[in-house]
């Protein structure tokens, strides 16, 4: 048993060993902290406040910065605005300027990360449950268990992702967390898919042998001996996920079936700005978008790194 | 030959049966028809327009069996909505839309023509201009020209295709001027209002595109034959453009097909864009106003056009390599 962590332990290091060789993933994975450490402050709730009656939940993103409200639109870092042709004075100044409705944008971006980080990882955890479940049984049982599986994987494998999911989404109310089931349901496939590939060629191991002879039941074999060593496949597929999930929650919410307006994310920020830009208003979409790029790219970066590591396959060349 | 193709398109009956479970399943199990009605209604609608609503669209139906006998006094016990609904689908019987009160294979036919002139050009270029590059980038695999194409490419895809649609008709419609901004014309003169978009298209697919190609040649980089024909002496670009280049045509196939979907994706926002009264512009009205049939029938083809799809290349891969058909 102390021999077998020690080689994992030592499995996990050349992992990390090799990624740390990648400058540009050690760079992508400094940035991704940076984005998790803005997304988690603003999941810690302060103590609520009492405005006029009305109880207030903050986080601490929103005590760092929140700012008043303006009249209306303001460039970065003006000392005043315009609107319908008179200027009018802004209370503070504005690092990325003010949207239509006067709001920071600095802090509306921000507020975007928590939400990025949402839709990144919860629908690949859905999928991940299913494709577990699913997977390890079609390959570990094979009949009509694993004929039953390909069967559904087939029919929604064929049916366009993009389109289910508008389907699915119209059916159900809108929401982000609506949203993220949708998307786990849409994406499950693929992963089960190769963990069960996987399964079939590691329940024939001479160790899973070896532990059916000492008596272990069909869930310990499952769960105690062939997960773990299908589990990178898991770990990759997440990684991998995460940045088109993002990327999906802008084009969702651009055809109006993802997050609410009102949620916080660079989708709706980039939904409101896009036919700003003719009128010079460029602060808006841009910063959404640097932020979501910026993300995205990180992810990219690290998450080939990863697979370059974990991957046996890949390992070999 | 033929046994096989006979053998693959009756196995994707099955799959074509569960597409329209699955239709059925989600607009009828998972929300309630009055949940249907009343979203559709827009805001407060009165409890007799909701019945209404229900009667005509006949979702008021038993779900599967009829038991109650009809107005004539027999018995019809498919007289369901489930099967309805199957014959609606299986039958290419589409039913109206909702909101244009039209038949949907009418609109179809409308619709089709003008999202075709902007995916297949930009399909075709776009393996046209990545396939080149993802070659050159795998012949000089390892030296700094490829490490720094990969990082382009790994760029490009981080850009979400909306910023490509948006910055890209900014810049060369409204600044520049290079093209028209909005609208489609039919016939000929189509070209001018479709070049931008396909551009755009290309360009948003261009870092994917050669990322897969290159990997999908590295991987056949490592066959024996290689090693075979480099052991004659064949010279490596004679290896790579011609061997490797017809080995890799599997996966490439397969990517086509793949890419189905992404087409879709790619010409819905386009279309939003650009004014295109194509398929996209039929979705986008059908989700703005609840039009539940109109995405019900576009679920269905779309997942046909996938099957068929994927029958077609399972098909070609018996031309491209004859061991398949015996497996």
């Amino acid at each position: 048993m102390n021999k077998e962590r020690t080689l994992a332990e030592s499995h996990l290091k050349i992992a990390v060993k090799r990624i740390k060789k990648d400058r540009l993933a050690v760079a992508g994975f400094c940035v991704i902290c940076l984005f998790a450490l803005i997304a988690i402050l603003d999941s810690v709730p302060l103590p609520r406040r009492d405005v006029g009656g009305v109880k207030w939940t903050r986080t601490v993103l929103d005590s760092l910065f929140q700012k008043e409200v303006e009249k209306s639109y303001s460039p970065p870092l003006a000392t005043s605005g315009v609107l319908n042709r008179k200027e009018f004075q802004l209370r503070s100044r504005h690092l990325l300027g003010t949207n239509n409705l006067g709001e920071d944008v600095l802090y509306n971006a921000l507020k975007g990360v928590r939400t990025a980080f949402i839709i990144g990882i919860v629908p690949s955890v859905i999928a991940a449950f299913f494709a577990i479940i699913f997977g390890l049984l079609a390959g570990y049982y094979g009949g009509w268990i694993d004929d039953t599986i390909q069967y559904i994987y087939q029919v929604l494998s064929s049916i366009p992702g993009i389109l289910l999911l508008i389907a699915m989404l119209m059916v159900m109310e809108r929401g982000l967390w609506q949203l993220c089931v949708a998307l786990g349901i849409t994406s499950w496939v693929g992963l089960c898919r190769l963990i069960r590939g996987e399964t079939l060629k590691v329940k024939n191991m001479e160790y899973v042998e070896a532990a059916r002879a000492l008596g272990a039941n069909d869930l310990r074999l499952l769960f105690r001996h062939i997960l773990p060593n299908v589990m990178y496949l898991i770990i990759i597929e997440m990684t991998l996920d995460f940045s088109s999930l993002v990327m999906s929650e802008t084009v969702l919410t651009y055809i109006n079936v993802g997050v609410e307006p009102g949620t916080g994310s660079w989708g709706q920020m980039i939904m409101t700005a896009d036919r700003e830009l003719p009128n010079g208003i460029w602060w808006n979409l841009t910063a959404a978008s640097v932020f979501l790029f910026l993300l995205v790219l990180a992810f990219n970066l690290f998450a080939d790194a990863l697979r370059d590591a974990l991957d046996p396959r890949l390992r070999e060349a | 030959m033929l046994n096989y193709i006979i053998r693959r398109v009756l196995l994707a009956i099955p799959t074509v049966i569960g597409v329209c479970l699955v239709t059925f399943l989600l607009f009828n199990v998972f929300a309630s028809p009055e949940a249907v009605a009343r979203r559709q209604l827009g805001k407060n609608p009165t409890l007799a327009q909701v019945k209404t609503w229900v009667t005509v669209h006949g979702m008021d139906k038993p779900m599967f069996f009829n038991l109650n006998p009809g107005k004539d006094g027999r018995l019809h016990p498919f007289d369901s909505r489930f099967w309805n609904q199957m014959a609606e689908l299986l039958l290419f019987r589409f039913p109206k839309s909702d909101y244009l009160h039209e038949k949907v294979s009418d609109l179809l036919k409308q619709k089709i023509g003008p999202s075709l002139t902007i995916t297949i050009p930009a399909f075709l270029l776009s393996i046209l201009i990545t396939l080149p590059i993802a070659l050159i980038s795998a012949y000089y695999r390892g030296t700094y020209l490829d490490r720094f194409a990969l990082l382009i490419c790994v760029v490009l895809m981080s850009i979400v295709i909306l910023n490509y649609i948006i910055f890209g008709q900014y810049l060369l419609a409204v600044v520049f001027k290079y093209f028209p901004i909005y609208g489609y014309e039919f016939g000929l003169g189509a070209w001018k209002f479709v070049l931008l978009p396909v551009i755009l298209a290309v360009a948003a697919g261009l870092g994917g595109g050669v990322r897969f190609y290159r990997t999908v040649m590295l991987n056949e980089v490592r066959a024996d034959y290689v090693r075979t024909a480099m052991a004659k002496g064949v010279s490596e670009e004679r290896i790579l453009f011609k061997h490797v280049l017809k080995n890799a045509m599997i996966p490439i196939l397969t990517v086509t097909v793949l890419s189905i979907p992404f087409l879709i994706t790619g010409s819905l926002l386009l279309e939003i864009y650009f004014g295109i009264p194509g398929m996209g512009n039929l979705m986008i009205n059908a989700i703005n106003n609840a039009d539940y049939p109109v995405i019900r029938t576009l679920v269905y083809i779309y997942s046909l056009l996938y099957i068929g799809g994927s029958i077609l290349t399972d098909i070609s891969y018996t031309l491209v390599d004859p061991r398949v058909a015996f497996e």
